[in-house]
């Protein structure tokens, strides 16, 4: 129970704007960790296929444990092998520096957006630590 | 030859609908009947197992109850409603002169309740506002849309193209993102269709009632994270009235069924 308590807690705490730990481009990638330190590739897998997330809405992958996968988007198979960690960063956090007409959301970003829902308002739609996650997750893709 | 194409193409030109990058051809229309599974249609088809229809007959009673201080029935003004309300659905949100802007066919009908029953208005989404757009709706199956042909409405389908075609939200998409450029595609294992309004109000089987346009207008925005426009607002009207004027010549379908 108490832990339930702290982790709604935990749930309600970011509703301000977020500070955005800020990060530097070079080339076309964002070489150094958001959180200073590597990923988790395992937890970014159940992050990867949550519906929170949102990937799944467009993209499919070499997940067998779902039904539910998007084609509106590059299947995510061999993804750690067309490229490299640092672009997979700049990739989720801000996939229109590829792009600018992409349909895939930038998310690491929590301005310049119209309309956005109250729960949502001057969040970005991920943390650095998931971010990481992911991009440790997806580097494992490989043909 | 060449003069005579070069002619043909100035005439197209010239004459073609006004159709903007990535809208729909007027042939390549299809309404989200046409991505259903052959269960849903079926249903659709069949009036005795489409649910819609019991709002339909409840929405008949209705019609014909004498409400309000004005003690007067729908039918007392309109009489039969095969006859008068047959085609109206087509060409709604339409122009309304005494507020210098377009009205849906619900605020029409909250519109006669008060100005000439002197009752009030239904709620959104309630069951009788529903079951009376049903209802009015019904009279113009199969009828092909004309709504937005009024050139008073000019501005304000421009106004729903422009919100249309407008990225919002945290996820950052447009309408136009999934309904023009990715219809036939899957959407988490679902299918995205071109998001034509013909059926409303409509029942889905996710929502297990009917609901107008407007709910399924909403839950589009609250799925890209965007804050939903309130119900009536002159956005959703606006985007209601480029919905219908970019589906013109889809035969109407109310009340459809939709998964
Ligand atoms: C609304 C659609 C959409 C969503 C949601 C989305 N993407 Fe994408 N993604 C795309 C599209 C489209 C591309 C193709 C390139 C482009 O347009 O930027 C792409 C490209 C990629 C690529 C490069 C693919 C390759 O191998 O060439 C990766 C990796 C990727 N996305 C990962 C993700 C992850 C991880 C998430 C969730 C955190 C996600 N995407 C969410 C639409 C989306
Ligand atoms: C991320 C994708 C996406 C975006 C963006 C989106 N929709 Fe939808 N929309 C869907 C899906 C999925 C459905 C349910 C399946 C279907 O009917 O297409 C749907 C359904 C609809 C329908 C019902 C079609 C029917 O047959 O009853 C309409 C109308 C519609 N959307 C209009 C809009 C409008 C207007 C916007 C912008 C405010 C919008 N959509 C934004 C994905 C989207």
């Amino acid at each position: 129970m108490a832990a339930l308590i702290v982790a709604s807690l935990a749930f309600a705490l970011p509703t301000q704007a977020d500070e955005l730990v800020p990060y530097t481009i070079v080339g076309d990638g964002i070489p150094v960790s958001l959180t200073g330190s590597p990923g988790d590739a395992t937890r970014g897998h159940a992050l990867v296929l949550a519906r929170t997330t949102t990937c799944m809405l467009c993209h499919s992958g070499p997940f067998p444990e779902t039904r539910f996968q998007g084609d509106l988007a590059p299947d995510l198979a061999g993804a750690g092998n067309r490229w490299s960690v640092s672009q997979l960063r700049l990739r989720l956090v801000d996939a229109s520096r590829f792009n600018p007409e992409t349909i895939m959301p930038s998310y690491y970003r929590n301005d310049g957006l119209v309309r956005v829902g109250r729960n949502f308002a001057g969040k970005p739609i991920l943390s650095a630590a998931e971010i990481e996650d992911i991009v440790a997750f997806l580097a494992t893709l490989r043909d | 030859m060449i003069a005579w194409r070069a002619i043909a193409a100035a005439i197209l030109l010239a004459t073609g609908p006004a159709l903007l990058a990535g809208e729909i051809p007027s042939d390549a229309r299809r309404s989200g009947y046409a991505f259903m599974g052959p269960d849903t249609r079926a249903m659709q088809d069949d009036d005795t197992a489409n649910p819609g229809m019991l709002f339909v007959l409840h929405g008949e009673q209705l019609w014909k109850k004498k409400i309000g201080s004005a003690d007067r029935a729908c039918a007392d003004c309109h009489g039969d409603a095969r006859g008068s309300m047959k085609g109206v659905a087509a060409r709604y949100p339409a122009f309304d002169k005494a507020l210098a802007r377009p009205v849906t066919l619900d605020q029409r009908i909250n519109l006669c309740r008060t100005n000439h029953q002197q009752a009030t208005p239904l709620p959104y989404e309630s069951r009788d506002l529903l079951a009376l757009s049903a209802f009015v709706g019904h009279q113009s199956r199969s009828v092909p849309i004309t709504a937005g042909d009024d050139p008073q409405l000019g501005p304000f389908v421009e106004q729903g193209r422009e919100l249309f075609m407008e990225r919002e939200g945290q996820l950052n998409l447009a309408c136009t993102n999934c309904h023009d450029d990715n219809f036939d595609k899957r959407l988490a294992g679902a299918p995205i269709t071109q998001g034509q309004p013909t059926g409303y109000p409509l029942y889905r089987l996710e929502w297990q009632t009917l609901g107008s346009l407007e709910r399924r207008l909403r839950s589009c925005m609250s799925g890209v994270r965007a804050q939903a426009y309130d119900y009536g607002s002159p956005e959703l009207v606006a985007l209601e009235l480029y919905l219908m004027s970019r589906a013109r010549g889809l035969p109407m379908e109310t009340p459809a069924v939709r998964p």
